[in-house]
């Protein structure tokens, strides 16, 4: 049982973060569906950074570290996106569903060419980081606390002082709704639109090294992050694109991924005898169903994924 | 002189020109970008990795192998082009079908599991595979038209669900020490497309058939339904315009699903076309997508979009992701080439915006011109 919550409120930590990304991204007016591509840098980041701080390096200069990497490259990885869909008003879906290709394939390459350059005969795809990954974690009786569940837990408040008690976060909502009123009152919606596209970069980056951190074992680069960039905008819409019901939905989320898990730990779930492949399809098939209830009533920005001209009323 | 002027012109405002032009520069710099990741990871193979990409099959010195290997690269490549005519046919229509993937997937697990088990003849296979992956695309359009739900999102979670189902179904004949479904040509002959002698053209490439045909008549169809047809552009109204298509009378609900089912169905042509010739078998233990229905989404951007130029753009994917695995494995991996098609597809959000840019160009040429003229006049 301890599992179970344990599971779940990391993996609900990774939902969560990366559809505050997504909702600041959508906020603004841009769809971000490269997030998947964009966890996966950050997971790349995160990881490199693990493997080559140096042993003996105090837990909180690790976790620093590993928070500066991820963040970093997922903005960078990003800005492809921003400055494709705002710059040059490209098809938001089709860039984002290139990144999340581009995301994929350069995270394998970059792995497999350091592995290969250490040693010849190594072609996986994994970067060994299991001794570093310790400094996340903390023991409390037999329950493995994460620190990156109190981080996601801190960045979903501020997200929510952000997005509705700040003027940024105003101005960047009604540029999602009306970029062309919120230009006639001198906002920049290319800067707010920026802006979003960027903080979403960061928090994805950071739900990435959070989820690679997450499994047991070290994770295979080639598998990229399984869709869950796809499950955190399946949450983001079943918060209705608010911050608290977004946490809500990300811990029900995460309920069905943990379960797909640790269900051997479960008497009555065993004799079921339901076969593990199932569990593995349950949190996509919750949120098909999800997202059959939720979509008709959608709330969604009204401008989102259309290109901002200036010329155009 | 002057006409001689005015004819380049026209050329370079054709749009099809355009179109040929931006696929062009996209695979230019697309591997432009390839040859710089390769000269950062090891400068002394660079030259090498990119020339063995782009030679692919002609790595092989004897003629005889490498017609054999272009009979490979051709028939994985109509699989290819089925995936992009899916992920085409889907955006005409205003739908972005990234779950050719999945489509593919379920496809693959139906005419697997009727020539195995089953052991069906080919051409039940065949349609076994159509309709199943219809049913999945449909179910994708049907949430998008009845409940609002994006497709980009369900298309996903289905290319996941489809995954993992198909997993489960096929560990149930897969071969009993290897995580491979069983090999078709000892099991059921029958479910082994006709090769049409086509094999006898290829150093008898035993894969190469039908398949290769269907993809191509699939093409030109999809192009006179798109471009020739009533149906056709109802589709394509209802993609500009859901309202207004509603408003003149059409039913824009069943166009929608109609529309899915289709894509759907083409993505799984392309996977019985693929699995069985026997060229591969099913690995069960799959945990990632198989990439042709993403390359589907390349190719079709990179072919500007048009069934025809989707033939050429599908060879020219499958072409450099098959020259991947010839890299010298020493230095590199051969997903250097998934990450070239994955920055072609990013450079194809440009082309909209080079269009414009080029339209702008010559309009400003045009003008000063126009003006220079009236000076001539008056002087």
């Amino acid at each position: 049982m301890l599992l179970l919550i344990q599971y779940t409120l990391i993996f609900a930590s990774v939902l969560l973060l990366v559809a505050l990304g997504g909702c600041f991204s959508e906020h603004s007016g841009v769809i971000n569906i490269g997030l998947e591509g964009i966890m996966v840098m950050g997971a790349l980041g995160g990881a490199l950074m693990m493997k080559y701080l140096p042993d003996g390096t105090p837990a909180v200069a690790v976790i620093l570290m590993v928070i500066v990497a991820s963040v970093l490259l997922g903005i960078l990885f990003s800005l492809l996106l921003g400055v494709a869909a705002i710059q040059f008003k490209a098809d938001q879906t089709l860039v984002g569903t290139a990144l999340n290709l581009l995301g994929t394939a350069a995270a394998v390459v970059i792995v497999r060419a350091i592995n290969m350059a250490e040693n010849p005969d190594n072609v996986s795809t994994t970067v060994s980081y299991m001794k570093e990954k310790e400094a996340f974690l903390m023991k409390i009786g037999k329950f493995e606390f994460n620190w990156f569940m109190l981080i996601a837990l801190i960045l979903l408040i501020v997200a929510y002082v952000v997005l509705y008690k700040t003027r940024f976060g105003l101005r960047l909502c009604a540029c999602g709704e009306h970029p062309q009123a919120a230009d006639s009152v001198g906002i920049n919606v290319y800067k707010m639109r920026y802006a979003g596209v960027i903080i979403s970069g960061a928090l994805g980056g950071l739900g990435g090294v959070v989820y690679i951190t997450a499994g047991v074992s070290e994770w295979k680069f080639e598998n990229g992050v399984a869709g869950f960039g796809f499950l955190a905008l399946a949450v983001m819409i079943f918060g209705q694109w608010k911050p608290i019901n977004i946490g809500l939905a990300a811990l029900l989320f995460g309920l069905f991924r943990a379960l797909s898990n640790v269900y051997t730990g479960f008497d009555f779930l065993m004799k079921l005898n339901i076969p593990g492949t199932l569990y593995n399809m349950f949190p996509y098939i919750i949120s098909l169903v999800v997202l059959i209830f939720v979509s008709k009533k959608s709330r969604a920005p009204k401008a989102e994924g259309i290109p901002y001209d200036k010329g155009q009323r | 002189m002057n006409k001689k002027k005015n004819a380049r012109e026209s050329i370079l405002r054709n749009d099809g020109f355009q179109t040929i032009i931006a696929s062009l520069l996209c695979i230019l710099l697309g591997l432009l970008v390839g040859y710089i990741v390769l000269l950062i990871i090891n400068p002394s193979g660079a030259a090498g990795a990119i020339s063995s990409i782009l030679k692919n099959f002609l790595y092989y010195p004897s003629a005889a192998a490498a017609t054999k290997y272009l009979g490979t690269t051709l028939v994985k490549a109509s699989a290819l082009l089925m995936c992009s005519l899916s992920v085409l046919f889907a955006y005409k229509v205003g739908l972005f079908n990234i779950g050719a993937a999945g489509q593919y997937v379920v496809g693959a697990g139906a005419c697997l599991y009727c020539a195995i088990a089953l052991r069906l003849p080919w051409i039940v296979c065949l349609l076994a595979a159509v309709l199943a992956s219809a049913i999945a695309g449909g179910i994708s359009g049907a949430l998008k038209a009845y409940f609002n739900v994006n497709e980009v999102i369900s298309c996903i979670m289905l290319n996941w669900i489809g995954l993992y189902a198909v997993n489960m179904l096929l560990s149930k004949v897969k071969e009993e020490t290897t995580p491979y479904t069983k090999n078709l040509s000892t099991t059921n002959k029958s479910a082994l497309l006709p090769n049409l002698g086509l094999d006898k053209l290829f150093s008898n490439n035993e894969f190469v058939g039908l398949g290769l045909i269907i993809s191509i008549v699939m093409a030109i169809v999809v192009w006179i339904i798109l471009e020739k047809t009533k149906f056709g552009f109802e589709l394509k109204a209802t993609g500009m315009n859901k309202l207004a298509a509603k408003y003149c009378g059409m039913r824009e609900k069943t166009n929608i699903i109609l529309t899915m089912m289709i894509s759907g169905a083409l993505a799984g042509l392309g996977a019985a076309c693929f699995y069985l010739t026997g060229v591969e078998q099913w690995m069960v233990q799959q945990t990632s997508v198989p990439s042709m229905g993403f390359n589907g989404i390349a190719s079709a951007f990179l072919g500007g979009l048009n069934p025809i130029g989707a033939i050429f753009s599908s060879y020219f994917i499958q072409h450099i992701t098959s020259g991947g695995s010839y890299v010298d494995k020493t230095m590199y991996c051969a997903q250097i080439s998934d990450l070239i098609s994955a920055f072609i597809i990013y450079l194809c959000g440009f082309v909209l915006f080079f269009k414009l840019w080029l339209n702008r160009y010559l309009d400003k040429r045009e003008e000063k011109q126009g003006v220079k003229a009236q000076k001539g006049g008056e002087a």
